[in-house]
């Protein structure tokens, strides 16, 4: 493959956690939930999917794995910041710190374990197209089920009934309680829904992106992905793009050191943080567009009947 | 109306009683609402109106007492509940989204599974029905105090309740648009939609409401018939006392203080309104008023005059004979205009600070913020408490979080930060909005008491009353353009209503919109 086309290659694969990940927490925040727990639940989910797919070889059945892991871990924390509104930063911090420590304990016995031989995907004819062909078509379905599900997390939000009243609790709780929504229950569903992402993101990394169990493997993606969601302005389609951006640059400091560009390695390691967010703070400058898009109850409890 | 004791009340509440760590906020009330009745609730601000209001719509829960729906004895736990029975409701603070937009909004307050473009086309016609102009398509955030309690009102109204609840909903409308909101209650009552109606406003509960419950500190203070009470003898039923009178004295007239010359700004956004040619004036010791349907120009040209929107020509605005159309809120103040804003949780008040660190917010005069930066904690406790005590706020001392005031008694906290720095000119923004009786008399006795120690004061305000009340000169906004002056003492209600509209013949040819 030509340098650029393997580059393009490994940007869509290393976007597409960050991405998987990024839209979870979308939803999550929407309705005014923060969870810090991304990078625990990440990290659990990448075990529990590696130990699945050791276990019954099936890559699919790993990725339940994570999701339903994810799922469980949202819903302790779900029912810790809703019901007994515990504060959120807090509660998800412990979760983080939590899910480093728990996968690490059960991952040990796992850390020399190999896969089984990883499958190829091409999708006929298109794969054959010259240059791109190969980078955009040889991908792993969860690559196309990425972009797929940013545009049904858009038109979800947007477009439907639901997710307007899902972005409508995100702003005001207390006027969606008046109006007769079961605020704490949409609320539960919408963390469950972005942990089982988050888990599904978690078990890409450790089955597909980088096919080994390594102790904290997901290396501070939770973190990023958090953050990205944020300069992204809780907009699905900025989200994707920001995960590409990260991944593409990660790619690409990897590339310039291993071209031996007389550049600091720590240097360059920094870069994709460093470029994700100036790109995201510039397309996001305009404040009116942050207050739009902002959900505002984010982070703060809300009390039925207060 | 007479009312048949045969027939089954809509609503009735007994022995409703609800306490707070602090208040007892209802303690044994009763209400009876019968079928097609309007029913006024009128009551102080504290007198337990809204805690009755949120039992009946499920927000919150009684500690004891029966609420009968049609002659069943219910409960209701949620709005939801409340909201399948059949009841509505319009808030006082209100219940929309900020971000989305006004067909959004109706849209989430309906449950039947219509379409967006459905929505939009009821909220077109319903409004059109009540002679009122909505635009669906706009966000709520770019909508006026007023644009905003007309799509509440018309989200109530497209449920086709059985029982409408009205929180203050004539406070934001022209007398002539309250005359048709009547009208459109009147019919609404005779399809035998109950009508609970609370409000302050005393002719208009005369004039449109059956029967009256009267709440006083909690507890029930009476239930008249308010056709054949005076004004004064609910005024005394509520306040239980005699009510504040407000003295008109002649004006003490002195030299122009703040004129305003040929101002003309582009509006901000498509939502906004732009400004056109507008003059005026307004002489030390003099009160002007300002009226005119919100979103016709009026937060504009308070923005100009603040100084929070400095895209005026310096000589535009000018005080006393200077130039400070380009000076921020700052430099105006330190050359003695103040100025109270419209909102006042968020604006006029940081909602979660206590009332001493608010004081900041305007006045770092008179040692408050020493040399260095450092505040001074003792002197902005001590002009806390000097406002508090001085206005008669009712509030927990100078440490109560500004959000945990009645609205009456934050904006006498907030009207009296101002009066307290000795302002040459004073703008103030809606000064009794959703203000109780006395907390609103009171103001406006601190108002006029302001303009006969030469102080020169613009008051921009929905309610026509309070205007025809304190003010020596009358203008109208409308459209981004300014009536010219009429004396309040020669205005009447109708002239006024008309020039809302922007009908108003000009002297001079008018120019090209």
């Amino acid at each position: 493959m030509e340098p650029i086309a393997l580059l393009l290659a490994a940007t869509l694969n290393a976007g597409t956690a960050l991405a998987i990940a990024g839209l979870g927490l979308l939803i999550n925040e929407k309705c005014g939930i923060v969870n810090l727990g991304a990078e625990g639940i990440m990290l659990i989910a990448a075990i529990a999917g590696f130990a699945t797919v050791v276990h019954t070889d099936n890559d699919w059945v790993g990725f339940a794995a994570g999701m339903g892991a994810g799922a469980l871990l949202a819903l302790v924390f779900g029912w810790l910041v809703i019901w007994l509104n515990t504060n959120q930063y807090a509660t998800g911090l412990a979760l983080s710190m939590f899910g480093a420590g728990f996968s690490a304990f059960v991952g040990i016995r796992y850390v020399q374990e190999k896969l089984p031989a990883r499958e190829q995907f091409a999708i006929p004819w298109l794969a054959d197209i010259p240059l791109a062909g190969a980078a955009l078509f040889k991908q792993h379905p969860m690559v196309y089920i990425a972009i797929a599900l940013t545009f049904a997390m858009a038109w979800f939000l947007y477009r439907s009934r639901t997710g307007l009243v899902l972005r409508s609790i995100g702003e005001s709780p207390e006027s969606a309680h008046a109006l007769g929504y079961r605020v704490r229950w949409i609320r539960l569903a919408c963390v469950v829904a972005g942990g089982a992402l988050c888990g599904l993101a978690g078990a890409y990394i450790s089955v597909i992106y980088t096919p080994l169990w390594v102790e904290g493997m997901t290396a501070g993606k939770g973190w990023i992905t958090l953050a990205l969601t944020t300069f992204a302005t809780w907009r699905p389609g900025r989200v994707l793009l920001g995960a590409y951006l990260f991944g593409g640059v990660t790619m690409l400091q990897f590339h310039l050191q291993g071209m031996g560009v007389q550049v600091a390695s720590q240097l360059l390691t920094m870069l994709p943080y460093v470029a994700t967010i100036v790109v995201l703070a510039l397309i996001s400058r305009n404040p009116t567009w942050i207050r739009v898009n902002m959900p505002a109850s984010l982070g703060k409890p809300f009390y039925p009947g207060a | 109306m007479p009312v048949e004791p045969s027939v089954i009340s809509r609503l009735a509440l007994r022995g409703i009683r609800k306490a707070y760590p602090a208040v007892v906020a209802n303690d044994a009330v009763d209400l009876t609402v019968m079928p097609g009745e309007i029913h006024a609730v009128l009551g102080e601000n504290g007198a337990g109106k809204s805690t009755l209001m949120k039992i009946i719509y499920g927000v919150v829960m009684p500690d004891a007492g029966e609420i009968r729906w049609n002659g069943n004895v219910v409960k209701v736990r949620s709005p939801h509940e409340a909201r399948a029975m059949g009841i509505a409701m319009v808030f006082q603070h209100f219940s929309l989204f900020d971000t989305l937009t006004v067909a959004e909004n109706v849209w989430l307050g309906l449950d039947r599974s219509l379409s967006l473009i459905e929505v939009s086309a009821r909220i077109r016609a319903k409004a059109a029905e009540y002679g009122q102009d909505i635009d669906p398509l706009r966000p709520v955030h770019t909508l006026s105090v007023g644009g905003r309690q007309r799509v509440e009102i018309v989200r109530a109204l497209l449920t086709d309740p059985r029982l409408l609840i009205l929180d203050e909903p004539t406070s934001v409308l022209t007398p002539q648009a309250v005359e048709k909101l009547f009208v459109t209650l009147r019919q609404l009552a005779q399809t035998g939609c109950s009508i609970l109606y609370i409000s302050h406003k005393l002719d208009e509960i005369r004039a449109l409401c059956h029967r009256c419950t009267v709440l006083r500190g909690g507890k029930l203070a009476g239930v008249v018939d308010p056709t054949v009470e005076s004004t004064a003898s609910l005024s005394r039923l509520m306040i239980g006392a005699e009510p504040h009178r407000i003295e008109h004295r002649t004006a003490n007239q002195g030299p122009v203080a703040l004129a305003v010359k040929t101002l003309s700004v582009a509006r901000l956004d498509q939502f906004g309104v732009a400004l056109d040619d507008i003059n005026l004036h307004v002489h030390a010791g003099e009160v002007v008023g300002i009226a005119g349907v919100s979103g016709n120009g009026q937060q504009e040209l308070l923005a100009i005059l603040s100084g929070e929107d400095p895209r005026a020509l310096p000589q535009a605005v000018q005080l006393f004979g200077s130039p400070i159309g380009n000076l921020g809120p700052r430099a105006r103040r330190a050359r003695g205009l103040y100025f109270v804003p419209e909102e006042r949780l968020g604006r006029g008040a940081v909602p979660t600070l206590g009332l001493a660190h608010n004081m900041l917010l305007t006045r770092q005069d008179g040692g408050a913020v020493r040399a260095a930066g450092w505040i001074d904690l003792r002197r902005i406790r001590e002009m806390a408490d000097h406002v508090i005590a001085r206005f008669n706020v009712k509030a927990g001392g100078h440490h109560a979080a500004a959000r945990s005031l009645s609205g009456g008694n934050l904006q006498k906290f907030i009207v009296g930060r101002e009066i307290d720095a000795d302002p040459k000119v004073f703008i103030v923004a809606q000064p009794t909005w959703g203000v109780d009786v006395g907390a609103a008399a009171q103001i406006r006795n601190e108002l006029l008491r302001l303009r006969d120690m030469g102080c020169a004061l613009l008051i921009v305000s929905e309610e026509l009353d309070e205007l025809f009340e304190i003010t020596d000169r009358l203008h109208v906004i409308a459209q981004g353009r300014l009536s010219p002056s009429m004396r309040t003492s020669k205005a009447t209600t109708q002239q006024v209503g008309e020039w809302m509209s922007g009908l108003w013949s000009t002297e001079e040819p008018i120019h090209a919109a």
